[in-house]
């Protein structure tokens, strides 16, 4: 992305400089119009409502695995706990719409009593809908602001926000780099997970949040319209994430976190500081993460605990990996293509594959396929998905001008070779 | 003499008249006149009305008493329903029963039921007949029937128990009865006796005791009640006062304790409030107030003090006159179960009491946490030998855990006796997981040695591979490892500190494991090879060591103790291919706490994680996940002060 | 001359092993000095603990006009002090252009938010393109620079540590692999710089040193063995028995 030419300096647009955000948002751009003309809601029909969520919220986990690769791919931060922030995010707005969605039932439900409800009733009302199933009658102190849209839609973002941000500070503080880092990303999200498990929690324990799908108000509106809103949002979303990020991977900016992925101290006797820089790809990422957790939920309509697991921020590594880490495109290839796919075997949808001698249910095998191509790729394609563009490409007569910047294997090694 | 013979005979004839069947039955006999006394309550056979009944019979001292108690609550004992005479009776066909005199349990001969009827006492009479046996049973010369009523005395010790067991002491000639009635007699002393001043001596003498029987009882006799009066009552009854509103008393509670002795109003809740409005709404208001406007709490109020000054409703406290009477009493607790001064005495010994259960449940809790830190070095010290060695992070750790335990199981399936079973499955685990895990570096690990990130990433693919193969071939469900019956039971010191000897086994491992590697690292060629290529590797290579074969055989070394590891955790958890991600991540923090490439740091790692877990889960003992979240909330914390762990290298080394 | 660094009484030991030993050192404003020194002398250890790296267990690090401590400071906000370090092994970023590892070496404003908003000037551009011209990579400038050789990258560190325009630079081992014709050329870069900024040169190669003509600091096991020009140095007892043996 560094296209300097040296002793001319013409400002171009930003786009222009970078054609591969202005190919990735026309594809966006086509992709989502030709969902939208495919769709049950405002178009043929062709494409089952449920299949339009499948889609919008393969979109978000795209977004997700920008803010991923932000993280590992150029800042070299291998964070195994990014689906911690995307969680939060789905949780902080799951609870607005969950409560507001039962304010709406309980007001409905009140109307028929003789007397006309109080507040206390109401709010006891609610409380007793969504708690009753683990035991409580009464709102968690966390629920405070439930009722507001605006400030839930602050906590997608200061919530993940804040944590990456304390989190990040006291690792990045105190120098814990590399496998250590990992660990312990994995443990804080390990953490989060198991608070959630519980009862006391505040946000229902294992049941976790449901009815998502539903917007309060809006229960005339048919899914299928919904799911296109969703949709386009989720689409708006990943075009605004990949223009933020590549922004922010361009330039100095972009400069100095690949050098800190590629030589920690090195950058640090060049004066910057690093642990600053680490803290602030580290939030940024988490608040993109938050955002994109906000839009998937809805799509998907209930979240639990079990989403914020260590495996799934583990998978999460996987898609970007696979995709090709260190450049944008690659991520967003890598989430679409693996989630898609594992959407299709895990869903039945696949053949069997008859061996003869065994019947291979992709239902069992996927996971098993899935390992095993994570580790070919590692092994053999480093590059991910990503590494054949490169071919394509590189084709072409040299031009070293804004070529990508994938983990080139000898400078890496050599590197990483020192940093443990 | 003569004349109660003569009395008798004549009894009997009048009785062989009025019942033609009865020959031989002995109306004059004691035991039948002493049921005669209580025959109306006997038929009656009510729980409530019965006891004095039985009591006569237990205290009688005849000889006789034991077999009819014993009969009756067999249900074998029948009367005439004309005569009321008592007989025992055994049914010969549906309409026959043959029957026997009670006095001298003789057979009488058949006779039809029809005028007969049989006593059913049901289960709470027969408690209370139990109750009565045991005196009879305390004494009885087959030991089992004597620890029977010991045990009977335990579960239900009653005030008359006492005299029956202090008979019953002298002349027990099996010294573990007769240490247990003396025990059961200071207990009962402590509970029952007359004098205060036994009571008080049986309690002091079992100052420190951590029996859960005197804890029992102990708690039993210091049981209060709660009260509430207007002016702070005297007597030396009174445990202690409370204020309203702290924790021992809420706000609630206090006015509840003021409504209950009738010293307050009741105050209404919310729902009645809102019903005695509902039932009151006359064309759309309710006291004259429009019901639209009843949408909040002090709108209703309002609405329900009109009520009340129209006498519809009673009147409620209100807020202010709560406050008011809340103010106005005092509260406390009172001893209900024993004299205050015995009650105090209690008090005093419960918490000298719980004072040195206090240390012995640190002591049982620092046993625990030993034990759990054995698993956790167990399961890391597999981790801390390919992470710390060779700085490569294997997250398929887990599932080589996993895998050994498989092993065990699957081995369990053909070898049948235990014992055998897990001694070939120790070293068969060994086995399979070095395989495993020799094979996992040749193909894929050592091609990634100088990229850790990526290693952990394929790892990883590994590890859910696997965990889907195991899912595929063993299905979701657990499957039994079953540990040897010598195995089964506990190590018990005292009722507080106990622990099971499969955990002591699992320590005892650690153990061995331990002096294991101790003896690999440092006395050994491959030991010293692998320090030396974890050193510097290209010395180690040109110095003729082969670091290829050295990392091989490091890591399928830290592998196969993984497989043992699975082994030792599936005996006492059950075996699931989700097993090893229970502890993958604890296996993690326990090297990470612990310092890479030091195996005391391993050791120090599990001993804090395990003694953390069981601390935090002691203090929340409600809630395992949270204590879980509160550990690595502390670890992260840890991770502050010590980025390299406990036992960190320096200098040059930490660089390398 | 007024003095830009001084080290006094400085020791550090790792596992016992006491790499530096009371150590003190000072050196003033545009001065080139040598520091030479035998294997485990404690040259790179001493580097490490002006830049920050490595903390030591006693004794004062002093810095510029003010007398500043830099033991409290961190790595980075040493090197935004004004202290340079160019390692034995040169570490330049190879995965990006000449052109980005010299614009990131730019003197400028450090902090996150400021690069994400930094957008290089035309000045900024002339003043990559004199670095290159005199560190001679003019040529080099689009190329990734893991594409140089060993030379050239050399030279593009130190090409990196003048555009950081520090007030001191700590130079190890700079000639180490260069060819003849290279050297030169190092050469004459370090005393050009030193006609600016001080600059202290950790080097084996007594050659290389007589060239540099400055003042020779000999470390031996921690501590200052001897200090003056070359020729003082080289004809001191104990610094020929540390090098020759005996």
């Amino acid at each position: 992305m560094s296209d300097l030419a040296i002793g001319a300096a013409p400002r171009r647009p930003f786009v222009a400089r970078h054609p591969s955000v202005l190919i990735f948002l026309a594809l966006l751009a086509l992709f989502t119009l030709g969902v939208t003309i495919l769709a049950e809601g405002f178009g043929i029909g062709v494409i089952s409502t449920s299949f339009v969520k499948t889609l919008g919220k393969t979109l978000c986990l795209c977004l997700v695995a920008l803010a991923m690769d932000l993280v590992w791919g150029y800042t070299g931060i291998l964070s195994l706990g990014h689906m911690a922030f995307f969680g939060l995010g789905g949780y902080a707005i799951g609870m607005w719409l969950m409560y507001a969605r039962t304010e709406l039932i309980v007001i409905e439900s009140l109307s028929a009593a003789p007397l006309p409800p109080t507040p206390d009733e109401i709010r006891d009302g609610i409380a007793n809908q969504i708690f009753g199933v683990v035991g409580a009658s009464e709102l968690p102190p966390i629920w405070a602001v439930a009722h507001s849209l605006p400030l839930q839609l602050a906590a997608v973002v200061l919530v993940p926000g804040l944590l990456a941000l304390v989190f990040g500070w006291l690792a990045f503080r105190s120098r814990v780099t590399g496998v250590y880092l990992s660990i312990l990303t994995q443990a804080m999200t390990l953490g989060l997970a198991l608070w959630l498990f519980q009862n006391d929690s505040g946000l229902r324990g294992n049941n976790g949040l449901s009815g998502l799908q539903n917007l309060p108000g809006l229960g005339g509106v048919p899914q299928s319209t919904v799911s296109m809103w969703f949709f386009w949002g989720s689409a708006l979303a990943l075009g605004l994430g990949y223009v933020l990020c590549a922004w922010v991977v361009s330039g100095k900016f972009g400069s100095v976190i690949r050098a800190i992925r590629d030589d920690e101290a090195r950058v640090r006797f060049l004066g910057y500081p690093v642990e600053a820089f680490k803290l602030f790809i580290f939030t940024l990422s988490a608040v993109i993460a938050g955002i994109a957790g906000a839009l998937y939920y809805p799509q998907a309509g209930i979240i639990n605990p079990a989403e914020v697991a260590p495996i799934a921020s583990i998978y999460l590594a996987v898609w970007v990996a696979i995709g090709g880490r260190g450049r944008l495109y690659g991520a967003v290839i890598g989430a679409a293509l693996v989630s898609l796919l594992s959407t299709w075997f895990t869903g039945g949808q696949a053949p069997d594959l008859d061996l003869g001698f065994y019947r291979i249910q992709w239902v069992d095998w996927w996971t098993v396929l899935l390992g095993l191509s994570f580790v070919a790729v590692t092994l053999f394609a480093p590059k991910g998905i990503g590494g054949l563009i490169d071919l394509i490409t590189e084709r072409r007569p040299p031009d070293r001008h804004g070529a990508d910047l994938g983990p080139e294997p000898g400078a890496l090694r050599e590197q990483e070779a020192d940093a443990k | 003499m003569i004349l109660r013979a003569v009395l008798g005979l004549a009894m009997l004839v009048v009785a062989t008249v009025a019942a033609p069947g009865l020959r031989a039955q002995a109306p004059e006999a004691p035991i039948q006149h002493l049921l005669q006394e209580h025959g109306e309550i006997i038929a009656k056979s009510s729980r409530r009305t019965i006891g004095p009944a039985i009591e006569a019979l237990a205290t009688s001292g005849l000889p006789e008493a034991q077999v009819v108690l014993e009969r009756w609550q067999a249900k074998e004992m029948w009367f005439h329903e004309e005569t009321g005479l008592f007989v025992f009776a055994e049914e010969v066909d549906r309409s026959t029963i043959k029957i026997f005199d009670i006095a001298d349990g003789s057979e009488i001969g058949d006779v039809p039921d029809d005028d007969y009827k049989q006593l059913k006492p049901n289960s709470g009479i027969r408690g209370l007949i139990g109750g009565a046996l045991v005196q009879f049973q305390l004494s009885d010369p087959n030991p089992r029937n004597r620890m029977r009523a010991l045990n009977a005395i335990e579960r239900r010790p009653e005030a008359g128990h006492l005299a029956a067991l202090r008979g019953a002491m002298e002349g027990e000639d099996n010294p573990a009865i007769a240490a247990r009635k003396a025990r059961l007699e200071r207990l009962l002393t402590m509970e029952f006796d007359e004098s205060e001043e036994a009571r008080i001596a049986a309690i002091e003498g079992f100052a420190g005791d951590l029996g859960v029987d005197v804890r029992a009882v102990l708690n039993r006799m210091v049981a209060t009640r709660r009260g509430a009066a207007a002016e702070a009552p005297e007597g030396a009854d009174i445990a202690r006062l409370l204020t309203p509103g702290s924790e021992d008393l809420s706000l609630a509670d206090a006015y509840g304790l003021l409504v209950s002795a009738e010293l307050a109003a009741p105050r209404i809740s919310r729902d009645a409030k809102r019903a005695a409005l509902v039932a009151n709404i006359e064309n759309g208001s309710v006291a004259g107030i429009e019901v639209a406007t009843l949408g909040s709490e002090g709108a209703r109020d309002l609405a329900y003090a009109a009520l009340a000054e129209a006498g519809v409703v009673e009147p409620v406290a209100t807020e202010a006159q709560v406050a008011e009477a809340l103010e106005a009493h005092v509260f406390f607790e009172r001893y209900v179960a024993a004299p205050p001064g015995v009650a105090q005495a209690a008090q005093v010994a419960l918490g000298a009491i719980e004072l040195r259960l206090g240390l012995n449940e640190a002591a049982d809790l620092a046993l625990d946490a030993l034990s759990l830190a054995s698993i956790y070095f167990l399961a890391a010290i597999g981790l801390a030998i390919t992470f710390g060695v060779m700085r490569v992070i294997n997250m398929a750790h887990g599932e080589f855990i996993m895998m050994g335990a498989y092993t065990g199981y699957v081995v369990q399936l053909f070898v049948s006796d235990y014992t055998l079973s897990i001694l070939i499955a120790l070293p068969l685990a060994f086995l399979v997981t070095f395989g495993a895990g020799v094979a996992m570096e040749r193909l894929v690990i050592r091609w990634l040695y100088h990229r850790p990130l990526e290693t952990l990433l394929a790892t990883f693919g590994i590890s859910i591979a696997l965990q889907q193969l195991a899912k595929n071939i063993f299905g979701t469900q657990a499957r039994p490892l079953t540990a040897p019956g010598w195995l089964d039971g506990s190590l018990v010191f005292n009722d507080v500190v106990s622990i099971s000897y499969i955990r002591i086994a699992i320590f005892v491992l650690a153990l061995l494991f331990l002096a294991l590697f101790l003896f690999v690292m440092n006395r050994t060629r491959l030991g010293l090879e692998v320090r030396a290529v974890t050193q510097n590797p290209r010395m180690a290579a040109s110095m003729g060591i082969n670091p290829d074969r050295i990392n091989m055989l490091t890591f399928g070394f830290g592998s196969g103790i993984a497989g043992i590891a699975g082994v030792a955790i599936g005996l006492y958890a059950k075996v699931t291919s989700e097993m090893g991600q229970d502890y993958i991540v604890q296996s993690f923090m326990t090297v990470v706490v612990g310092g890479v490439g030091n195996i005391w740091g391993t050791l120090l790692g599990a001993s804090l994680v395990g003694l953390l877990q069981k601390g935090i889960e002691w203090m929340n003992p409600s809630n395992t996940l949270a204590a879980q979240t509160y550990m690595i909330l502390f670890i992260i914390l840890f991770i502050q002060f010590r980025p390299r762990g406990i036992i960190a290298l320096k200098g040059r080394a930490a660089e390398a | 001359m007024s003095t830009l660094l001084e080290v006094s009484g400085v020791s550090v030991s790792f596992d016992g092993f006491k790499a530096i030993n009371n150590l003190s050192f000072q050196i003033g404003e545009r001065e080139l000095r040598a520091v030479i020194g035998p294997n485990g002398a404690g040259k790179t250890t001493f580097m490490d603990i002006v830049t920050g790296k490595t903390r030591p267990d006693e004794g004062r690090v002093t810095w510029g006009e003010k007398a500043q401590s830099l033991l409290s400071m961190s790595e980075s906000a040493i090197a935004r002090a004004g202290v340079g370090r160019k390692f034995q092994r040169p570490t330049v970023f190879e995965d990006q252009t000449v052109a980005d590892n010299l614009m990131m070496a730019l003197k400028k404003a450090r902090g996150p938010f400021a690069v994400l908003r930094f957008k290089p000037s035309a000045a900024d551009h002339d003043r990559v393109a004199e670095l290159a011209e005199e560190i001679g990579l003019t040529p080099a400038l689009a190329r990734k620079a893991g594409e140089l050789s060993h030379g050239q990258k050399q030279w593009l560190e130190i090409g990196m540590l003048l555009a950081q325009e520090p007030r001191l630079l700590l130079v190890d081992e700079p000639a180490a692999g260069m060819t003849p014709a290279e050297r030169e050329h190092t050469t004459d870069l370090l005393v050009e710089a030193a006609k600016t900024r001080s600059v202290v040169v950790v080097e084996h190669d007594m050659e290389f040193v007589r060239r540099l003509g400055c003042k020779v600091t000999v470390l031996h096991e921690g501590a200052v063995l001897a200090e003056g020009s070359i020729d003082h140095v080289t004809k001191d007892e104990r610094v020929i028995e540390v090098y020759l043996g005996r």
